[in-house]
C-alpha cells in the first residue's frame, strides 16, 4: 500500500533541500541534537524501544508460552491467579504471550522487508544515477512505470501462490517497496557523483562498483534512516491487511494483523482479543511516525 | 502536451504487456486450480471442464489464446462464475467502484485539504493539536477494523444508517463505505498540506505580503495555497491506486457490488481469468489516473517541464 | 450536532424510499445468501447459495417438502418396476415455464441429455450417474443424443428412467438440482445465454426479475406455479455476503430476515439476546480429518488408533467452536435414510475414559517408537477458515500428549484439496456433507481407488488413500442389493469394518447454523439444511 505515511512527498522534499544544501558537514551531530530536543520524537523512541523489548524480551518473563492451550481457559478475560494478565484466546492460548509474539512477527516482518526494499533501492538508484544517461533514462522509465502497477494486488498474487511464509511475506513485499528509495537514491548519486572525493577515487583507479559502494552509499544515511522509519508502519498495515484476506503467518505463530483481524468479529464477546493487540499497533504505527517526522526535520539540512 | 501523454502511455504498454505475462505464468504455476474443491470430481468431469475453459492445451497456447483474445478485448470466461465474462463481471462491477473510489477521493482530498490547512493557520495552538491527533488516528487503524467497528456502532447500535448492501441511487449506503475508505487518505493529505503550507507560509515572499499588511486570507489565497498543492498532487497517484486497494476491504465487509472483490475470491478460487481480467484493468486504470495526476503536477509546478 | 441531525434526516430519507420500493409487492422476505451465485443454470451449479435460488425458481419431478423431504413436484405420481431398474413418472397437469410454455416430458430428456453431455461441463452430473447411460455420455463413450440413453419422454405426460441397477436413495438424488428441468424452447432459441434475467424462465414458485452480481438477486412469485395459491412470500432477495461477520451485524440490524451461515463465536450472543431465532439443527455430514496410509507409519493401524483416540472430541463442538457440534466416533451421519436396524457403530474405546484412552494412546505411540522425548513429527493441513484452525491448534495440543509433533499448514481451498488428491500431507483436514440421504454417499469416501487408463489410481474422494477389499466388496454388493435391510446390514458392516481399523478420523458431525427473524414462519429445521421459501411466510 503505497503511501501510508507519505513517505514519498516527504523523501522527494527532504532530497531536493540535500541537493540545495551547502556540502561537506556532517550531519550526525547536528542531527543528534536537533531531534533531542523534539519531544514527541523522544517520547516515540522510547515508546518504541519499549515494545521492541516487550515483544523480544517479554516473552521470557511471560507465564506462559504463546502456543501453549490452556484447556481450563478458553475464551476466558483476564485471570491474574492463572497468569493470563490479558485473557485467553479461542483456543485457550495466553493473550498476553501471543501479543508479544505477534508483535514480534510485525516488526520482524516489517524489518527484513525494509531491509530488502532498502538493498534494492540502493543498488537500483546508485546504479542508475552513476552511471546515467541512457541507462539511467531506462531504469528509471521502469520504477515510473511500476509505480503504477497495482501493487497490493501482486502480493496477494505471491502469497497465494507461494504459501504464507513469512520469509516470503518479506521478501515479497521488500521486492515491490523499493521503488521510492531507488528514485531517492538516483537523486543523490547524481548529485554526488560531481564531488572531489568521488573524483578523486575515480583517478585513484576505482572501478564504478567499488565507488558506489564505498563511496556513495555510506553518504545516504540520512535518506535511508528517513525511509525505513516511514516504510516500517507501512509494512505492519499491509501485513495486517494480508491478515484480514486470511493470507496471514501460519499457526501457532501469529502476528499482530492476525491478532486484530480475529479480534475484531468478536469485539463485543471476547473484547480482550481485540483491544490490546489493536492499542500496541497503533501506538507502534502513531510513534513511528512521529519518529520518521522527527528525523527528517532533524536531518533537514536546509535548517543547518 | 498531448504528445508527451502519448509517448507515456506508449511506453507503458510493453511494461504492461510484462505485468499480464508474469501473472498469468505465476497463476498457472501456482498448486491448485479453479476445481479443486471440496468434492474430487470424476476423470471424466474434470476432463470435460479443462476443455470447456482451454485447460487441457499446452500452457504456451493457453498463453497465445488468452493474449489474441485479449487484444480483440475479450478477457475470457469466468470459471467460477459461469453465466458472465470476465468483460461482463468487470463491466457490471467498474462503475460502482469508480464511483465508490472517486467519492472517498473526493471526500478525502477536501477534508484533508481544510484540514491540513487550518491545522497549519493555527500551527501549535488547539486546532492543531486536536486534528494532527485526529487524523493520525484515522492513519493508523487498519481499514477492516475501522469498517467493522464503523459497522457495529452507526449501523447496529446507532442504526443510523444502513450496515451494508448497496440500493442504486441511495446515499445512507454510502456513507459509511466512504468514510472508511476516505479517512486515513485524508489524514495523508491532511498532514501533507500542514507541512508544506507551514514551510510556504514561512517563506520570504509570504513574509513580505504579510509585512505589507496583507489579511490572512488573502495571503492563503494568492500566495500560499498553489505551492502548498505540490507535494499533495504528487501523492495523489500513489493515493488513488490505494483507494482502488482499498475497497477490496470495504466492498468485502460492506457487501457492495464493485469490482474488489472480485480480485480476491479469483486469486483464492484460481478463477484465472477474473484474476487477470481485474489485474489489466486495475493496472489501465490507474496507469491512466497517474498521467493526469502528472498533468496537473506539471501545470501547478512551474519547475517541472514536460520531458 | 447539526451534522448529526443532517445525516440522521438524510438517512431516514434514504430508509423510506427504500421501504416504498419495496412495500409495494407485498411481503418480502430478504436473505442472507453467501457468495456471489455467478450461474443460475441448474447444470453448471455447484453451492447451496445457487441452490438457494435455483431450487426457488425452478422444481424437478421430486421436490422438498419443508423439512427437506421428497415429495412429488413437477410428477404428480410414479410407479416402479419390479426389478427396482425403471421408474415411470406422470406429470401434474396444466404445470408450465413462466412464460406460460407447458412444462413436458421432452424438458426432462432434454435436461438429463444436457447434464450429462461433456459440452456442458456439468460439475455435479455424477450425482445422477445412477441412470442408465449417464457415465458414458459424460465419458464420451456414449453420444449425447444415443437412443440406449436411460431417460426417455414416453409422451408429453409421461417420463421414463431406467437406472444401471436399483437405487434406493434415487427419488431423493431427483430432488438435486442436477435433475431439475430446462427450458428447451429457451435453451434451444438463446443457448447460454438463457440464464441471463431477460430470458431466463423456470417452473417453480417464484421467478427471477433481477440479477445485480455482486449485490443480489431478486424473484417473485410466479403466477403460473400450480400451487402459487399456497405460496406466501410475494418478493426474496437473496444477497451477496462474503463477509460472515458484517452479515451477522447486517441481521442485526435487521437487513436480513434469514441469517444462513454464522461466523465463529458468535453463537453466544445469539443465544443471550436473542432467544429463539438461533436454529442449530443436525446437519447430515462430517468433519474428519484423514490420514496419508501411503506413508509409515501412518499405514500402521496402532498409530491411527493413538491419532484417533488421543482427540477429545467432546469439547470440539461445546468449547473449540462454541457451537456445540455433536462430537462423532461413526463415518454414517445419524439420521441418513435407508439405514434402518444397523445399530449406530460405536468404538470399543468408547468405554474409557478420556484420561485412559490418552494413556493407551501413549503406550500405542512407544510401542511404534515414539514419545514425547521422540515424536512423530507430522504435518496437519487444513484449509483457511477459523473453526478449522481452531480445532487443527487444540488437536496438536491434545496430540503433543502422546509424543506427537503437529506443524499446523493452511492453505487456501484449492490449494488444500490439491494437496490432498495428491497425497502430498500427512494428516488433512476434510468434511463431507450427504448429497443424498444414503449411507453409500459417506462410505464411497473410503472405497479403494479405480484404475485408470493412463494407469495411474484414481483415489476420488478417498484422500488418505485406505484399502480394504473387504469394505470395497461390502460396498459394491450392497449397491446391487435390492432389499432394503440386507443392504443396509452391508453397509454397516462396512462402516465398522473400517472404522475399527480407523480408516479416517471421525471428529465433529455437522451443524446446520441459521438465524432467523420471530417474524419468518415456516423455517423447519432440517438436516439437508435446504428450506425453500414457497414454505416461508412472513408477518410485518
Amino acid at each position: 500500500m503505497a503511501g501510508i505515511t507519505g513517505k514519498d512527498a516527504t523523501l522527494t522534499a527532504y532530497a531536493e533541500a540535500l541537493a540545495k544544501a551547502p556540502k561537506g558537514r556532517s550531519l550526525t551531530q547536528d542531527a543528534f541534537r536537533r531531534l533531542s530536543r523534539n519531544k514527541a520524537a523522544v517520547v516515540s523512541i522510547f515508546v518504541v524501544v519499549a515494545i521492541v523489548l516487550f515483544a523480544f524480551v517479554g516473552p521470557y518473563f511471560a507465564p506462559w508460552a504463546y502456543d501453549k492451550v490452556d484447556w481450563s481457559s478458553i475464551r476466558k478475560p483476564p485471570n491474574f491467579d492463572k497468569g493470563h494478565y490479558l485473557g485467553t484466546d479461542a483456543n485457550g492460548r495466553d493473550m498476553l504471550a501471543r501479543v508479544m509474539q505477534g508483535t514480534q512477527m510485525s516488526l520482524i516482518v516489517a524489518f527484513v522487508a525494509t531491509m530488502v526494499s532498502v538493498v534494492i533501492g540502493i543498488t537500483y538508484g546508485a546504479i542508475a544515477g552513476y552511471f546515467g544517461g541512457k541507462v539511467d533514462a531506462v531504469m528509471m522509465r521502469f520504477v515510473d512505470i511500476m509505480y503504477a502497477l497495482p501493487y497490493i494486488l501482486f502480493v496477494i498474487i505471491l502469497v497465494v501462490i507461494f504459501g504464507r511464509s513469512p520469509v516470503l511475506l518479506f521478501v515479497g513485499i521488500g521486492c515491490l517497496e523499493w521503488l521510492t528509495m531507488a528514485r531517492i537514491v538516483r537523486g543523490q548519486t547524481l548529485s554526488l557523483k560531481q564531488r572531489e572525493f568521488i573524483e578523486a577515487a575515480k583517478a585513484g583507479g576505482a572501478g564504478p562498483f567499488t565507488i558506489i559502494f564505498r563511496h556513495i552509499v555510506p553518504n545516504l544515511t540520512g535518506p535511508v534512516v528517513i525511509y525505513a522509519t516511514l516504510t516500517i508502519p507501512e509494512i505492519i498495515i499491509t501485513e495486517s491487511f494480508l491478515s484480514y484476506l486470511g493470507l496471514g503467518v501460519q499457526e501457532p505463530q501469529t502476528s499482530l494483523g492476525t491478532l486484530i483481524s480475529a479480534g475484531a468479529p468478536v469485539i463485543e464477546t471476547l473484547p480482550w482479543m481485540l483491544l490490546v493487540p489493536a492499542a500496541v499497533l497503533i501506538t507502534m504505527l502513531l510513534c513511528l511516525t512521529y519518529l520518521g517526522d522527527g528525523l527528517r526535520d532533524a536531518l533537514d539540512p536546509k535548517d543547518r | 502536451m498531448l504528445g508527451y501523454a502519448l509517448r507515456r502511455v506508449l511506453s507503458a504498454l510493453p511494461i504492461a504487456l510484462i505485468a499480464i505475462t508474469v501473472c498469468f505464468f505465476i497463476l498457472r504455476l501456482a498448486p491448485g486450480g479453479p476445481f479443486d474443491t471440496g468434492r474430487q470430481l470424476p476423470p471424466d468431469t474434470l476432463a470435460n471442464l479443462r476443455a470447456h475453459y482451454n485447460l487441457d492445451q499446452p500452457l504456451f497456447m493457453q498463453y497465445l489464446i488468452y493474449l489474441g483474445r485479449l487484444f480483440q478485448g475479450d478477457l475470457g470466461p469466468s470459471m467460477v462464475f459461469d453465466d458472465f465474462s470476465v468483460a461482463e463481471m468487470l463491466a457490471i462491477g467498474l462503475p460502482f467502484t469508480m464511483m465508490l473510489g472517486f467519492s472517498a477521493f473526493t471526500v478525502a482530498t477536501l477534508v484533508g485539504l481544510v484540514a491540513g490547512a487550518v491545522a497549519a493557520m493555527n500551527q501549535n495552538h488547539w486546532p492543531d493539536y486536536v486534528l494532527v491527533a485526529l487524523v493520525m488516528v484515522g492513519l493508523v487503524i487498519p481499514n477492516f477494523l475501522m469498517g467493522s467497528l464503523l459497522q457495529l456502532v452507526f449501523g447496529v447500535y446507532l442504526d443510523w444508517f444502513p450496515a451494508g448492501g448497496y440500493v442504486p441511487g441511495s446515499i445512507p449506503h454510502l456513507i459509511l463505505p466512504i468514510t472508511v475508505l476516505a479517512l486515513p487518505h485524508a489524514g495523508r493529505i491532511a498532514r501533507l498540506t500542514r507541512g508544506s503550507m507551514i514551510e510556504v507560509l514561512g517563506t520570504n515572499y509570504v513574509r513580505t505580503a504579510r509585512s505589507k499588511g496583507l489579511g490572512a486570507r488573502l495571503i492563503l489565497v494568492r500566495h500560499a495555497i498553489k505551492p502548498a498543492l505540490i507535494p499533495v498532487v504528487s501523492y495523489l497517484g500513489p493515493g488513488l491506486s490505494y483507494l482502488l486497494t482499498g475497497s477490496l476491504v470495504v466492498e468485502q465487509i460492506f457487501a457492495l457490488p464493485g469490482i474488489g472483490k472480485y480480485f480476491i475470491t479469483g486469486a483464492l478460487n484460481r478463477d484465472y481469468g477474473l484474476v487477470l481480467g481485474t489485474t489489466i484493468l486495475y493496472l489501465f486504470i490507474i496507469l491512466v489516473l497517474n498521467l493526469i495526476v502528472d498533468v496537473i503536477y506539471a501545470w501547478l509546478d512551474p519547475k517541472v517541464r514536460f520531458r | 450536532m447539526r451534522i448529526t441531525s443532517v445525516l440522521k434526516a438524510a438517512a431516514t430519507a434514504g430508509a423510506l424510499s427504500l421501504l416504498m420500493a419495496s412495500t409495494a409487492l407485498g411481503v418480502t422476505l430478504n436473505t442472507m445468501n453467501g457468495s456471489e451465485p455467478g450461474t443460475l443454470d441448474p447444470h453448471k451449479a455447484s453451492g447451496d447459495w445457487q441452490n438457494r435460488i435455483i431450487g426457488d425458481y425452478i422444481e424437478g419431478l421430486m421436490a422438498e417438502d419443508a423439512k427437506a423431504a421428497p415429495i412429488p413436484g413437477q410428477a404428480e405420481s410414479y410407479t416402479l418396476s419390479e426389478d427396482g431398474l425403471v421408474y415411470t413418472f406422470k406429470l401434474r397437469d396444466g404445470i408450465q415455464w413462466s412464460d406460460g410454455t407447458p412444462v413436458t416430458a421432452a424438458d426432462f430428456e432434454f435436461a438429463f441429455r444436457r447434464l450429462f453431455n461433456p459440452a456442458t461441463a456439468s460439475e455435479y452430473a455424477y450425482l445422477q450417474y445412477p441412470i442408465k447411460g449417464g457415465s458414458e455420455i459424460a465419458e464420451g463413450t456414449m453420444t449425447p443424443d444415443s437412443a440406449d440413453f436411460g431417460v426417455k419422454a414416453i409422451d408429453d405426460k409421461t417420463l421414463e428412467i431406467t437406472l444401471e441397477a436399483p437405487t434406493p436413495y434415487f427419488l431423493d438424488a431427483l430432488t438435486h438440482y442436477t435433475a431439475y428441468p430446462v427450458p428447451k424452447h429457451v435453451i434451444e432459441a438463446k443457448g447460454d445465454a438463457w440464464t441471463n434475467v431477460e430470458n431466463i424462465v423456470g417452473n417453480g414458485p417464484f421467478k427471477v426479475t433481477e440479477w445485480v452480481p455482486g449485490n443480489y438477486v431478486k424473484s417473485v412469485k410466479s403466477d403460473t406455479y400450480y400451487d402459487k395459491d399456497n405460496v406466501k412470500i410475494d418478493e426474496v432477495l437473496y444477497y451477496v455476503q462474503d463477509d460472515l461477520a458484517a452479515a451477522f451485524n447486517r441481521y442485526r440490524a435487521g437487513e436480513y430476515d434469514i441469517l444462513t451461515d454464522l461466523p465463529a463465536d458468535q453463537q453466544k450472543i445469539v443465544t443471550d439476546t436473542m432467544p429463539g431465532e438461533g436454529r442449530f439443527a443436525p446437519f447430515q455430514g462430517i468433519h474428519y480429518y484423514v490420514i496419508n496410509q501411503e506413508k509409515a507409519p501412518f499405514d500402521n493401524v496402532n498409530v491411527r488408533k493413538a491419532l484417533s483416540i488421543s482427540i477429545n472430541r467432546e469439547i470440539i463442538g461445546p468449547d473449540i467452536w462454541g457451537s456445540g457440534e455433536p462430537a462423532a466416533y461413526a463415518w454414517v451421519p445419524p439420521g441418513t435414510g435407508n439405514y434402518e436396524g444397523v445399530t449406530p457403530y460405536t468404538p470399543e474405546y468408547i468405554e474409557l475414559t478420556y484420561e485412559e484412552r490418552v494413556a493407551e494412546a501413549k503406550k500405542l505411540m512407544a510401542e511404534a517408537g515414539y514419545t514425547p522425548e521422540n515424536p512423530l513429527k507430522l504435518q496437519l493441513r487444513y484449509n483457511t477458515n477459523d473453526n478449522h484452525q481452531n480445532l487443527a491448534i487444540a488437536i496438536s495440543a491434545m496430540w503433543q500428549e502422546i509424543g506427537v509433533q503437529a506443524e499446523l499448514f493452511n492453505a487456501e481451498t484449492p490449494v488444500h484439496y490439491d494437496a490432498l488428491r495428491a497425497g502430498d500431507f500427512d494428516v488433512g483436514r476434510a468434511g463431507w456433507l450427504n448429497d443424498y440421504s444414503d449411507p453409500s454417499n459417506t462410505l464411497e469416501l473410503l472405497k479403494s481407488g479405480t484404475k485408470q487408463a493412463d494407469g495411474t489410481i484414481n483415489w476420488g474422494n478417498n484422500y488418505g488413500r485406505y484399502s480394504n477389499e473387504t469394505v470395497d466388496k461390502l460396498v459394491t454388493d450392497a449397491a446391487s442389493e435390492q432389499d432394503l435391510a440386507v443392504r443396509a446390514k452391508l453397509l454397516g458392516d462396512a462402516e465398522k469394518l473400517a472404522m475399527d481399523e480407523f480408516a479416517a478420523i471421525p471428529l465433529v458431525w455437522y451443524l446446520a447454523s441459521n438465524v432467523v427473524k420471530p417474524s419468518v414462519q415456516g423455517f423447519e429445521d432440517n438436516a439437508k439444511d435446504t428450506h425453500r421459501t414457497r414454505w416461508l411466510s412472513k408477518t410485518e
